[in-house]
Formats: C-alpha cells, structure tokens, sequence
C-alpha cells in the first residue's frame, strides 16, 4: 500500500518513541542492590539456579543503592509494574512491613506447598525478620553482624599480644598504639549500628522501649542512658585527642583500617573480603570488645533481606517460592557464605561448612558466627523494629558528627538524637495506626 | 582592544590561566584516573601524572558497560529534549511578547512557574502519570458512566481499558522533561532586545507575523538556539534520576546510569580507573556540543552586530 | 513586558501556546498538583495507604529547629555560590574579551565544566578534597592545615559552595562573554578617545549594556544554586557534618527519597517553591527596572 512518505516517516518517530522492550512473563523479575564483586556472585547465584531446573526464570537488575532500589520499586509498584522480589535493607524493615504490598515469605512457601521447619535456621538472623508469632516476612540474604578487626603488624610493634576483650583494654591498647608512633589507632564503620545498636544489644540496654519497638508502635528510644552515654564520651575522648578518626557514616572507616592509617576497626563481618583482598599487612578479626564484668549477649545482624511484592500471578509466584527455596538450599548457602563473607542462615549450612574444614582454614569467618550465636537472643538483643529507621539513622549520624567535632556534649547529642528520632516514630505511628 | 597595556595583557593571561587551572584541573585529574592501573588508582593519593592504561580501561569498560548502547540511547533523548524544548519555547515566547491578549501574563507565570520545582521534587507522581498516560480518558470513561450506557443501550458493557504507558520508551525519557521555562524565558528576554523598528517596518510591509517569525525572529534568534542546544543537551545528557525510573530494562540505560553504575562502592575494589574512563566516554559527547557550539553562537553574536 | 509594536491577531496566540501548555499542564501542573496535596498528608510510601493532616507536616517543618537552619544555611549557601559564580564568571569573560590570540582555547577549555555531570563533578571534587585520599587533603596535611570536611561544618560548606560554583562558572561565563562581545566595540572606543579610562568604561558603558544579561544570571544562578545543587551535595557530603551542608533542597530530596517520608518532603518542597517564586518575583519587581533592554 502506498503511504504518503511524511505518513512513514511519522509512523517511523512513533514507533521509535514508543516502542520499547518487553519483558517476557513468566520470568521472576528480581531487583537488588548488589555492586561490584557481589553483583557478579549475586548473577552467578541466579544463573546457577536457572541452569538447575526448567520451570523458571529468574532475571536479577541492578538497581542502584539501596534507597534507589526502593524508590524504583516503589514507583513500580503505584504503576502497577512492581517486581517478584527486591532486596531491601535492615532499617526498611518496618516499612515493608506495614506497607500493604507485602506477601509474606513464611505464607508464600506455605501456599506453594513447601514445608519448611523455620527452627532449623540459624534464629538470630531471623529473629530481626519476624512477626512476634515467629512468623517469617522476608528471606535473609545477605547478613553480617559487626566484629573487631586489627593491624597485628601495628599490635606487635606496640607490644599487644592479645586483642582487647573490654573497652578499658581498648583504652590500654590505644595507648599503647599511641606511645608506638601510631596516629590514629582506631576507627569505625556503621558507627550506629556498631555503637549505640549492637552495644546496646550485647549489653542488653534497650535501644527503644517497648522490646526496641516489637511491640507496638507507640515506642520511644532509650538510647540517650547513662552507661551509652559514658560509651559515646569515651569515643568522644579519643577522637578529641586523635586516637580515633571518623571517616564517615557508612564503612569508610575500613578504607582507613586497610590502607594502615588506622589500627583498629569496627565494622561488619561482611568487610572480610575486602580487607583480605587489600589490606597489605597481617591483620585478624575478634568479637567486638564489651564492658568489662559483662557476659556479653549475642550482636544483631545488619544487611538486607528478599521481600516478595503482591500483584503477581500464582504461577509466577510458584516460581519466587523455588527460587528461595534455592536461596535456602544448604549448597547455595555454604558457596554464598565463603564466596562473599555473608553469613550463612541455615544451621546446616554451618554444620556442613565446619565439617568441611572451612572455618580451620579462615577462621576470621567464625568470629561474626559465633559471637552471633553465643546466646539466646532476649527481647532486646533480638533486633531492632522501628518505622522510619532510615531517617532515625541519619539523625543520630548527625548528632554524633556534632559530638565528635566537640559542638556538643555526648549527652546533649544523644538526648538530641533521641528527641528527634521520637518525633520520626510518633509520624510513623500516627500514619499506621489502624 | 581599546587600549593596548602590557601590564594589563599579562594580568589577563595570568587571570585566564588561573582560571583554567582552577576550572580544569578536576578533569584533568579524571583523565588522569582513567591512565592507571588498579594498583595505582588505590593509592592515597592518587598520582598526579598519567599512567599507561588508557586503552586498556577503554577497552575493559566499553564493553563491560555497553557503552555503545548507552551513549545511542541518551543521545536520542538528549537530542528529543532539546529539539522538542527549543521548538515550542520560541513559539510561546513569540506568543507572549509580540502579542497582547487576555490571558498573556497568566500563561507566562503559567509556564514561568515550572522553574520552581524541580523535577525531582515531583518525580513519583510524574512517573504514575507516565506509566499510564491516558488513565485520564479512563477516567472519563467511567466517570461519563460509559460502561453502564453502553450495556443499558447496547446488552453489553463496553469498558474502556487503555493503557498507554512510557516506560522504557524514548518518549518516556524525553517528554517529561521538556516541560520545563528556561528556553522560554531566554528567548522572551532576547524577544524584548529586538529593536521595534524591525516589526514597525513587518507591519508596514503587510507581512503577518508568522511571516515575521520565520523571515526575521527565527534567523535573529540563531545564537540564542545555539545557546539553547548547549543547556539542554547537556541538561537532558546529565540526566540521572529520572531515567532511573522511567527504565526498567538495562537496554534503555542511559548514561548517567551507567555511569553510577561504575562507580565503586565502598565494598568493592577501587575500580576508579575504569569508572573514569567510562566517565571520560561520557563526557565526550556533551564536551563536543559545548566547544563546537560555543564557537559558533560566539561567532554568531559578533556577525549578528554587524 | 511587552514590546510596543505587536500584532492584533486573536487566536493566534494561543495556537503557538499551546504546545508548551499541553506539555506543561500533563507532565507539570498534574504531578506537581498530586505532589503538592501529599504535602497535607501523610502518606505511606507504597500508595496503599493515607491520611489527611491538615497542615501538621507545615507545623512540624516551622516548629522544628532544624528546619530553620537549613534554611539558614541554604541562604549562605545559594549567596555565596551566586556571588562567586557571577563574580568569577565575569572576570573570566572580560579577561577573554580582551584576548586577541588563543581566545578560542581558553574559551573551550574555561567551559568544559559546564558539561560535566553533578554525578561526576562530586567524585572528581573528592578526589581532590576527601580528607583521606584527596591530593589536596595530602598538601593540606604536610603544611600543617588540619583540613577536615567531614568533622568541620564551615569546611563543608566551603567545599560545597566552591564545587557548586566550579559547574555554574562556565555558565556565566558564556553569557556574559556572549555580552561583552555583543556590545560595539565603536561605542567603547569613542569613549576611549573622550578619555575615559577602563574602569570608568567598565561602569558606565559595558555594566549598563550587560544588564539583561546580568538579570538573567541572577535569575538562573538562584534557581540552580536553590534547586539543582542536591547532586553535588548528595556526592560530597550528604548534607553532613551534623547539618552543616544539609540545604532545603537536600533535606526535601534526603526526606522524600531517603526517608521515604512524601509528606514532609512535599510540604517542604511547597515551602522551598514559595520562597523561590518570592525571591524572583523581588527580581523581576524591583531589578528588571533598571534593566536596559534597548540602547538609547
């Protein structure tokens, strides 16, 4: 048919405006966060699981950071164009949660048939995940808990033979570092987490009332007490005297431990790889240092979860459900665990992956492991579950920046901190109040 | 030019130099990045000289990041935005400055307005509009009752389900981002420099405006296109969030994208160099729009007096 | 403003209207509207869920002590950025207009910045400043400068100004070049031949005749160092030490995007607008009088 050539040079400009790539069904759309060398471990994982079996495919996109993964999936979702699965981090938790476009992992895997004992996974990584019934909301998948790491170069050079398992020997030890010709002998990464989160936990001080925000959503922090208090001043000391540097609000602190500006480091377990990749020096890892007279509790996990998102057929959700299934398989967790430095979230996972030596070998991977396990998670070291987290993140990361450059006292910061931070949870508790 | 000083001369040059080393240096830095092997990149700091790797890096993150399709598909939408921006700006500030009618000052703060905020600002509601943009005739639809009418007049129910969605398509990347008045306010301010004699004398000689547009506004306003096209397309090239939602799929990818992409995070190796040297690749093509058309809307200018 | 010759067509200017509008009404004034009512409320970040607040998000924004440095802040931040970029950029372009050799490399390369990506432009100013790995940070230590932007508020807010200005000065830069050059070197030389010496030039011929485009400037130099900065901010220092960076601006896009809080950061974003438009409606009030459109 003869068209007037304008005619197909308009059609030619729409079809390229408006034609695009179409995904196909029936593949499970995965979104995450993973950069770098994890993204390639994240792509091997999946491609793995596709070449395993032939009913599925799942497709993995990168989609940026954490908080640009969420607002796509967010926007995704009021368009109605939401993904099976997306990784969201720890402080999201709440959010996914109570945000009504959740299917929760325990009902998924109930649904499609799957029967899953939940008490053989290893229940501190998924105490932080689940309903007060011990119901499961989302699947673990990538997990640290922060651990201790240090330069024994610079230790031997100051005469420390052992790392320091209470704060006031870190205090001897940053001495010692100091009088050694050491600058900076310590630093931190994920200071909230590491410092007010987990100190709180292993001491069992509640970060937040009402079992650190479990149970209910009227809670309010706690974290601005005495004995926290006195932690942040000491920290305080150190980097007023400059034994201590801050390098930042996420783990830029590992950079400065790897490049040897700084002795010792808190950070998560996960940094593992990265520190054996580019520390150029002998360094090991231990729990991370308690008060002294303190039988320390287990830490809390950090990292990022699998959510599945409604809105999608039963077939495609037979799918989701196989692929966490894989995720879970015992294989895949061990090969995942020493591959990244995550931990693994089955018992037996573990079990196999010590049978097979592997902790004899890299012992530094045992130490997250362990110091995790070494109790019973009580209502307060089990996690924490507070709305607009994130937000409450960046206040206290403000307010510590305020102490640390001497413009506050460690008690005004905290109480700053906590005042601010209550008024982020009374928002989020009027917004979800049913 | 007017008057010749040596002192002044050698103040202008050391004014300009030192202008171009605090202008340039950062570039030069990346560039420099992009020269290193991994090794050498992790250094702190950094070196100052070149290394030996160009090739290589440009080689590894050419095809490690598709570079080829990036750079295809925000060059379309850069382009889109451009063309489509500087194509309906100048015809409404045509409207709004050579014409008096009754809502002229309404429709100027109308468009003006669109300064104020930010497409970021309003990005989750501009992306629910996008993905579905004829939702309003559905709405219409059923807010006309269509459905019911049509099964009370006909048996059966007829209801429109359309769904015309922008995702992943050029246009999704391009025409949000032309509703924006920086073209417009730059040709309404160059409008009101354009002496009056030259529309006085249009007038007298029977010519209509469009006549006027065309035959005298469109050539004077050359420069100030030139002008435009280095704003826009470097806007619409620098582009990072809103492509981020609007594209799903990595076959729409744009640059910046890509190019926060190849950033290391902090987990990950200092893959500086070869985040550099993609970043070089992605700076050529706006790089070459801002030397190629400055020369000429300079030129332009200088002719233009004449 | 309106030229005094027009034409007296009645439909016609609507006809050429209405493209932008359409364009403007669909992708503009119908997000803008749904972004704008989320302001009174508060909203759940997945849509299922809202509740209408009146103006609390406003009363918290006005009552809250934070918000009131931020918008200190931001006005040290978007002055100083202006100033410096308008300053720096017509330094540059009178000292290139003077240049008679070699003019075309120092224009190309004084205008490379204005290509480079906020994206980009922020890792490349770390580079150079991060108190760890910077080059910079590197000399600053040997000389015995304690440079620590991310401890020190007011460093911060120097390092942001000054990349903020680094992007903008190319713009100016060509602007007022393009306006230099347009004005008739025959003017400037008849003063010249009266005897008036540069400076007095400068005042009396070249800065009148610059002024639409110095209006302009200013008009576009607030809009980016009001609206389009949170880039480099979110590259450099994320609105940290404490809140020593943290502009109106980055607050909306940290609340909005990182806190997921729509309400408060629409209900900011409404606030941020009401300034904008009351410091360019000042502009065109009370500065585009004394704008020369025409030689006389």
């Amino acid at each position: 048919m003869f068209l007037p050539r304008i005619l197909l040079v308009a059609l030619a400009v729409f079809a390229l405006l408006f034609g695009r790539s179409t995904g196909q069904a029936a593949e499970v759309q995965f979104w995450h966060a993973m950069t770098g060398a994890l993204n390639d471990h994240v792509n091997t994982m999946v491609k793995t699981y596709n070449e395993s079996q032939k009913e599925h495919t799942v497709v993995a996109t990168f989609k940026g950071t954490y908080p640009e993964t969420i607002n796509q999936t967010i926007a995704a979702f009021r368009a109605k164009k939401q993904p099976h699965l997306v990784q969201v981090f720890e402080v999201g938790t709440l959010t996914m949660m109570l945000s009504g476009a959740v299917y929760p992992v325990h009902q998924l895997m109930k649904e499609q048939g799957y029967n899953i004992d939940w008490s053989k996974f290893i229940q501190p990584v998924l105490g932080y995940y689940m309903t007060p019934e011990g119901n499961l909301m989302s699947m673990p998948f990538n997990s640290s808990t922060p651990i201790f790491y240090f330069n024994l170069e610079h230790f031997k050079k100051a005469g420390i033979h052992a790392p320091p398992q209470t704060w006031d020997e870190m205090e001897a030890a940053v001495k010692a570092l100091r009088a050694s010709g050491q600058e900076c002998a310590y630093t931190t990464s994920w200071q909230s987490w590491v410092h007010l989160e987990n100190y709180s936990a292993l001491h069992n001080i509640p970060f937040a009332s009402k079992a650190n925000g479990f149970k209910g959503l009227d809670t309010v922090l706690e974290f601005n007490n005495p004995q926290v208090v006195k932690h942040i001043a000491r920290l305080a000391k150190w980097t007023q005297e400059g034994s201590m540097s801050y390098e930042g609000r996420t783990n830029q602190g590992t950079q400065a431990f790897q490049n040897g500006k700084c002795s010792m480091l808190t950070e998560s377990s996960a940094g593992y790889a990265n520190i054996t990749r580019n520390a150029k020096f002998e360094w090991s890892a231990a729990p991370l240092p308690v008060e002294k007279g303190t039988k320390p509790l287990n830490s809390i996990i950090g990292g990022a979860t699998l959510w599945v998102l409604q809105g999608h057929s039963k077939e495609d959700y037979a799918g989701v459900a196989s692929f966490l299934n894989y995720v879970a398989s015992v294989d895949n967790q061990v090969w995942w665990h020493e591959t990244t430095g995550y931990l693994p979230i089955t018992q037996a996972a573990y079990a196999k992956a010590k049978a097979d030596g592997y902790y004899k070998q890299v012992p530094v991977q045992e130490t997250g492991l362990k110091q995790m396990m070494r109790a019973t998670p009580t209502e307060i070291s089990r996690g924490l579950r507070l709305g607009n987290f994130v937000q409450i993140r960046t206040v206290i990361d403000e307010e510590l920046e305020g102490v640390w450059a001497g413009k506050k006292s460690p008690k005004e910061g905290l109480d700053e901190a906590v005042r601010r931070g209550n008024e982020l949870l009374r928002q989020f508790e009027q917004l979800n109040k049913q | 030019m007017v008057d010749r000083s040596p002192v002044r001369d050698a103040l202008t040059h050391a004014v300009l130099w030192l202008g171009i080393l605090l202008v340039v240096f950062p570039i030069y830095y990346a560039f420099v990045a992009a020269t290193l092997s991994l090794e050498e990149v992790a250094r702190a700091p950094m070196p100052l000289i070149p290394g030996r790797h160009l090739l290589e890096n440009l080689q590894t993150v050419w095809s490690k990041a598709h570079l080829g399709r990036v750079l295809f598909n925000t060059f379309v939408m850069a382009a889109g935005i451009t063309v489509g921006k500087i194509a309906i700006s100048i015809l409404s500030a045509f409207a709004v400055t050579y014409f008096r009618f009754r809502f002229r000052m309404a429709a100027f703060w109308m468009i003006f307005v669109t300064l104020m905020l930010p497409v970021e600002v309003r990005i989750i509601p501009t992306y629910a509009v996008a993905s579905n943009i004829i939702a309003p005739l559905q709405w219409i639809s059923e807010w006309l009752y269509l459905p019911e009418l049509t099964q009370a007049l006909m048996g059966r129910r007829f209801e429109l389900k359309l769904e015309l969605s922008l995702l992943d398509s050029y246009a999704g990347l391009i025409l949000p981002l032309v509703a924006s008045a920086t073209a417009t306010f730059l040709f309404r301010q160059f409008f009101l420099t354009i002496p009056e004699e030259l529309a006085e004398a249009a007038k007298i000689d029977g010519a209509g405006p469009l006549r006027f547009f065309w035959a005298v506004l469109v050539p004077m306003s050359r420069t100030n296109v030139a002008a435009l096209v280095v704003i826009l397309f470097v806007y619409g090239w620098n582009q990072y969030l809103w492509p981020l939602l609007i594209t799903t799929t990595p076959d729409v990818s744009t640059a910046m994208i890509t190019l926060r992409h190849l950033m290391p995070g902090p987990n990950d190796p200092p893959t500086w160099h070869l985040a550099m040297a993609g970043a070089l690749v992605i700076l050529i093509p706006p790089a070459l729009v801002v030397t190629v058309m400055q020369r000429w809307f300079v030129q332009g200018l200088i002719e233009g007096e004449k | 403003m309106l030229k005094r010759v027009l034409f007296r067509n009645r439909y016609l200017p609507y006809y050429l209207l209405l493209p932008q509008l359409a364009i403007t009404v669909v992708f503009f004034y119908g997000p803008a509207t749904q972004a704008l009512f989320s302001a009174f409320r508060l909203t759940n970040p997945f849509g299922t869920g809202s509740r209408f607040v009146w103006l609390q998000n406003f009363r918290q924004l006005f009552g809250s002590p934070e918000y009131a440095t931020s918008l200190g802040r931001t006005l040290i931040f978007s002055f100083s950025t202006m100033a410096l970029s308008l300053l720096l950029g017509l330094l540059f372009a009178t000292a290139a207009n003077r240049v008679l050799r070699g003019s075309g490399a120092y224009k190309t390369l004084l205008i490379l910045p204005y290509a480079v990506a906020p994206v980009l432009a922020g890792v490349l100013w770390l580079f150079i400043f991060h108190p760890t790995f910077g080059v910079l940070s590197f000399i600053f230590r040997n000389v015995g400068f304690h440079w620590n932007p991310l401890l020190d508020g007011t460093q911060a807010m120097v390092l942001v100004v000054v990349a903020a200005t680094w992007k903008q000065v190319s713009y100016n830069f060509v602007f007022f070049l393009a306006g230099l050059q347009a004005i008739p070197r025959g003017v400037l030389e008849a003063a010249a031949v009266d005897g008036a010496g540069p400076g007095r030039r400068f005042l009396h011929i070249v800065f009148p005749l610059l002024t639409p485009t110095s209006f302009f400037l200013m008009v576009i130099n607030l809009v980016y160092a009001f609206f389009d900065t949170f880039g480099i901010i979110h590259a450099i220092t994320e609105g940290g030490p404490g809140q020593a960076t943290n502009i109106l601006i980055y607050k909306v896009f940290s609340d909005g995007f990182l806190g997921l809080n729509l309400g408060s950061s629409s209900a900011q974003s409404v606030v941020l607008m009401v300034i904008v438009i009351a410091l360019t409606v000042i502009q065109f009030r009370y500065i585009e009088r004394r704008v020369q459109y025409e030689m006389t």
